[in-house]
């Protein structure tokens, strides 16, 4: 993209003014990508009705309806008020959210008295909403800068709100009004990021270059650290009383990762890897809900071994090797031996078992596509803030699929998070379509400032 | 700030490519041991995922599948259950397969090699052809004769074809049905447990794998290895033999339980059924050439497959003298199966050949093409072809003036042989009562039907435990019933 980018505006430059060099606002192709996306959606969920039943499934058309105007609606938002945006953002967003249905569609078969599909299609409406709104109505994301502060005590409280609710299956992060259940942790990330990218792009150079050094570490003014390190530390520490695992490594993953791009410290990564390793071994001897983690990781047979059957982790595995190279195919696996929690936190094993690895494979890319959309967005930004909110979001995709696919495929102690779009979870599904929103936002304003050249 | 989000870019980059190489090698490299894993229930359920081929009798299906909608779909279901567990078996999700269900599962689960017409591209598609059929040579009419004769009691029977070695019925009382046991419920584990604790065991197929002291029937084959060995070369002439009889080198007095059988001839003897000549015949033979006669009716082998194990026969090489003369009238550590004193008749019908017994006819797709057909089957000999002849007047004359009277079929040649075999510390035990025998239609060229019954009946007055009296008229029955079908060929 860079390249042919760079080839069209050197050749626009040389005879026309500065706003003619920006980039093409390729519409008609996001048009086109949408159309692929829903049909792809379609096409799975008959595949699954298809392969259970030998008869496509009666909601295929509704579905497919219900699917293809929410993108439609989505698409004509970004046409109306971010006409520059990136045109891969919104089609990624809508496949992985439409495959995310036909995975839970498939596992509601096997489990017809705890139905997730129709739940989550609301939830994905209402995501898909606030992905208009934010679109329709935050005409500049430098607004978001100055709200930077009521974002963290948002942020706060909506951490700090669960503990107040009883704990499910171990972990104090629900909030069950009325029938319905939220995850307020959900909706902290992005505020947090938020906060985080405006707070750094006002103190970059404090950050980087003020204060006392130790050793070869320049620190920067307890002043100016001292707040947002509170912040984390606030933060982090809460999600460990909830132990919220997944998102208590993934705000300190982005808390590092965000530090390290404002002030170019390679110095940050060691502290905040030093502080990650000391933090990991202690909880991990302390706390016995993530000793037993680090233990399933470790030994995922032990409970086999045991002649206790196979565990959760196990029987992750298990799918995850049925699969194979090409799977088994849409609706012919059994993912939903591993139980508890296939619907959300092993959503991945049902794709990795019934699309085998070439399946997976695609995910993962269409994820890091994602990612890599909001890195280039954040690459051709010029304000820091808009850089550091770009980067924050990607990283937060990023991170939040490293940790869950990690987690269920044995690379990493498992911690429960949702696979973003692709699991059973509303506040999840609300959440990375604000994501996809904001990003979108930052790729419009990107895009339309795009000079032929990338900023210092 | 452009290279550190680049520098974080290829931080992103990198977690991606451990996912990649982490799903690899999970999805690959790993993926055999884990699809090997005992743990993994995949296999099971793709076992159970479609229905069982079926077992069948006379050209009927005595087995079934049905569908329970659940992981392990399809569960069998079995049509006159215990009449035909002992050739059946069972076929459970719990507690796996026995005889037929477990040796022909290949065929009857669909992953026979034989059933695939495409094995490369099957293996790719990784599905599993559908199940085939096993096709027995169980007469139904025979197995149910046999069946009722039993009736109450504990005991066994075995049919054979002497011509071919085909097994025509196979039945041990009390019997079970294999029916409760296919599912991986609570009910199957109670059947489970409820047949394993009872006391007459009934999941035991006593045609096949359990031995008795054969008693006086053993005494065909004393009387083929006499007449072999020409100790006794006129079956009329007086054998040179007291009664009683003082076991060589013992105080032990053996007694008979009728008159007459002080040297008496082979043929007396053989109708009065007198322990006296044949232990001492036994003993006048040797142990060498009894053991050799023994062996040449199927004694001693540990090999025989029908095709599932049967459990061997024996006659003990290394005896005394006195041990001997016990062991030559079917005492001792002479024990033998059901099916092999079918075998013992089934050598005197066939002239002195036995045949090794089958069960299966031959195995057949889903679509009614044939698998594997029964090949000819190996062929012993166990005694020269005259004295056969003779051993099968001896035979007929029990049916006609002896202890078998009551065995016989109107219109028919029937030989037959009693036994009471005598068991326990003591002998203490409630005898066994045997009875081995063939028949022959009167328009055959040759025997059809080869049978042995044994009536282990606890409840049952000790002087009532004769062969004739309880074992005689359930052979019969057996042999009537294969007679009356055509000698047993008919498969409808």
């Amino acid at each position: 993209m860079t390249k042919a980018g760079s080839g069209i505006t050197a050749a626009a430059a040389a005879d026309a003014p500065a706003a003619a060099a920006r980039l093409p606002r390729r519409r008609g192709v996001e048009l086109s990508l949408l159309v692929l996306a829903v049909l792809l959606s379609v096409f799975g969920y008959c595949d699954v009705g298809l392969a259970q039943h030998g008869t496509i499934p009666p909601g295929a058309a509704g579905y497919g309806a219900g699917l293809g105007v929410l993108a439609l609606l989505a698409h004509l938002a970004v046409r109306l008020r971010a006409p520059y945006a990136d045109p891969l953002l919104l089609p990624i967003g809508v496949l992985l959210n439409g495959l995310g249905l036909v995975l839970i569609y498939r596992l509601d078969l096997e489990t017809p008295g705890d139905r997730a599909a129709p739940t989550q299609l609301v939830w994905s409406t209402l995501g898909v909403a606030l992905f208009i709104v934010v679109v329709l109505l935050l005409r500049d994301h430098r607004l978001l800068q100055r709200y930077a502060y009521v974002c963290v005590a948002a942020a706060l409280v909506l951490l700090t709100v669960p503990i107040l609710f009883p704990a499910v299956n171990g972990a104090r992060i629900w909030v069950r009004i009325a029938g319905f259940s939220i995850q307020p942790g959900e909706f902290a990330k992005v505020l947090l990021a938020v906060f985080f990218a405006a707070y750094l792009a006002a103190n970059r150079s404090a950050l980087a270059y003020a204060g006392r050094r130790v050793w070869r570490l320049q620190l920067p003014t307890g002043r100016v650290l001292g707040p947002i390190v509170a912040v984390w530390l606030v933060s982090v520490g809460v999600l460990v009383l909830e132990r919220d695992l997944g998102t208590s490594l993934l705000f300190f993953g982005l808390f590092v990762v965000l530090l390290y791009v404002a002030t170019g410290r390679t110095g940050w990564i060691a502290v905040g890897l030093l502080l990650a390793a000391l933090g990991a071994v202690a909880v991990g001897r302390l706390e016995p809900h993530v000793h037993g983690r680090i233990e399933d990781w470790l030994h995922p047979f032990a409970t086999i071994e045991a002649g206790q059957g196979a565990g959760q982790l196990a029987q992750s595995l298990f799918a995850f090797a049925a699969g194979g190279m090409t799977g088994t195919g849409l609706g012919l696996g059994h993912s939903v031996l591993i139980g508890f929690a296939t619907k959300s936190d092993f959503i991945l094993a049902t794709a990795g078992e019934e699309l085998g690895f070439a399946g997976l494979s695609a995910i993962f890319l269409l994820y890091a596509l994602l990612v890599e959309r909001g890195y280039r967005a954040g690459l051709l930004l010029r304000d820091p803030f808009g850089r550091l909110l770009a980067v924050g979001l990607a990283s937060i995709v990023a991170l939040q699929v490293f940790v869950i696919a990690g987690g269920v495929t044995g690379l990493i102690p498992l911690t429960g998070m949702a696979m973003p779009f692709l699991a059973q979870g509303g506040s999840s599904v609300v959440t990375n379509w604000a994501i996809v929103a904001l990003l979108i936002r930052v790729s419009d304003c990107a895009r339309r400032q795009y000079d032929g050249r990338v900023a210092p | 700030m452009t290279r550190y989000i680049r520098h974080a870019a290829a931080f992103c980059v990198l977690l991606l490519a451990a996912l990649l190489v982490n799903a690899a090698r999970v999805q690959i490299v790993q993926a055999p041991s884990y699809d090997a894993n005992p743990a993994n229930r995949r296999p099971e359920i793709a076992r159970y995922q479609q229905p069982r081929g079926d077992i069948l009798v006379g050209g009927e299906t005595v087995t079934g599948s049905r569908d329970t909608s659940e992981h392990l779909r399809y569960e069998r279901t079995y049509a006159d259950g215990p009449l035909y567990a002992p050739v059946t078996g069972f076929a459970s999700q719990e507690y796996g397969t026995t005889l037929l269900e477990h040796t022909e599962d290949g065929v009857l689960s669909g992953t026979d090699p034989m059933l695939i017409p495409f094995p490369l591209w099957h293996d790719r598609a990784r599905g599993r052809g559908p199940g085939g059929d096993v096709v027995t040579t169980i007469d139904p009419a025979a197995q149910r004769a046999a069946y009722r004769g039993l009736g109450r009691r504990k005991g066994a029977v075995a049919a054979v074809e002497p011509s071919s070695g085909r097994i025509l019925a196979l039945v041990s009382t009390p019997s079970y049905d294999p029916g409760e046991l296919s599912g991986n419920g609570a009910a199957a584990t109670r059947s489970w447990a409820r047949l394993n604790r009872h006391p007459d065991r009934p999941m035991l197929n006593r045609a096949v794998r359990q031995t008795y002291p054969p008693g006086s029937t053993f005494k065909v084959v004393t009387a083929a290895a006499a007449l072999d060995a020409r100790v006794v070369r006129d079956v009329d002439a007086p054998t040179r033999s007291p009664d009683p009889y003082t076991l060589p080198g013992t105080r032990t007095r053996l007694t008979n339980a009728l008159r007459g059988c002080a040297d008496a001839s082979l043929r007396v003897a053989f109708e009065r059924s007198c322990n006296t000549v044949f232990a001492k015949l036994g003993v006048d033979v040797g142990v060498a050439r009894m053991a050799a006669t023994a062996r040449g009716f199927g004694f001693n082998d540990t090999d025989l497959r029908i095709p599932f194990s049967v459990a061997r026969s024996t006659f003990d090489t290394s005896v005394d003298r006195a041990q001997l003369a016990l062991s030559s009238i079917g005492q001792y550590n002479t024990r033998a199966t059901p099916l092999q004193m079918a075998m013992v008749a089934a050598a005197v019908a066939g002239g002195g050949q036995v045949r090794e017994p089958y069960l299966v006819e031959r195995t057949v797709r889903a679509g009614g093409g044939t698998v594997a057909a029964a090949g000819s089957r190996p062929v012993r000999r166990a005694m020269f072809p005259s004295t056969a002849a003779r051993l099968k007047q001896l035979m007929t004359d029990v049916v006609e003036n002896g202890t078998g009277a009551r065995a016989a079929i109107r219109g028919a040649r029937v030989g037959g042989k009693t036994g009471t075999a005598q068991h326990g510390v003591d002998n203490s035990g409630v005898p066994y009562a045997w009875f081995v025998s063939w028949a022959q239609g009167h328009g055959d060229l040759e025997p059809k039907v080869a049978v042995a019954v044994v009536v282990e009946d606890a409840a049952a007055d000790r002087a009532d435990i004769t062969g004739g009296g309880v074992a005689a008229p359930i052979a019969r029955a057996v042999m009537e019933a294969v007679l009356a079908s055509g000698g047993g060929r008919g498969e409808g």
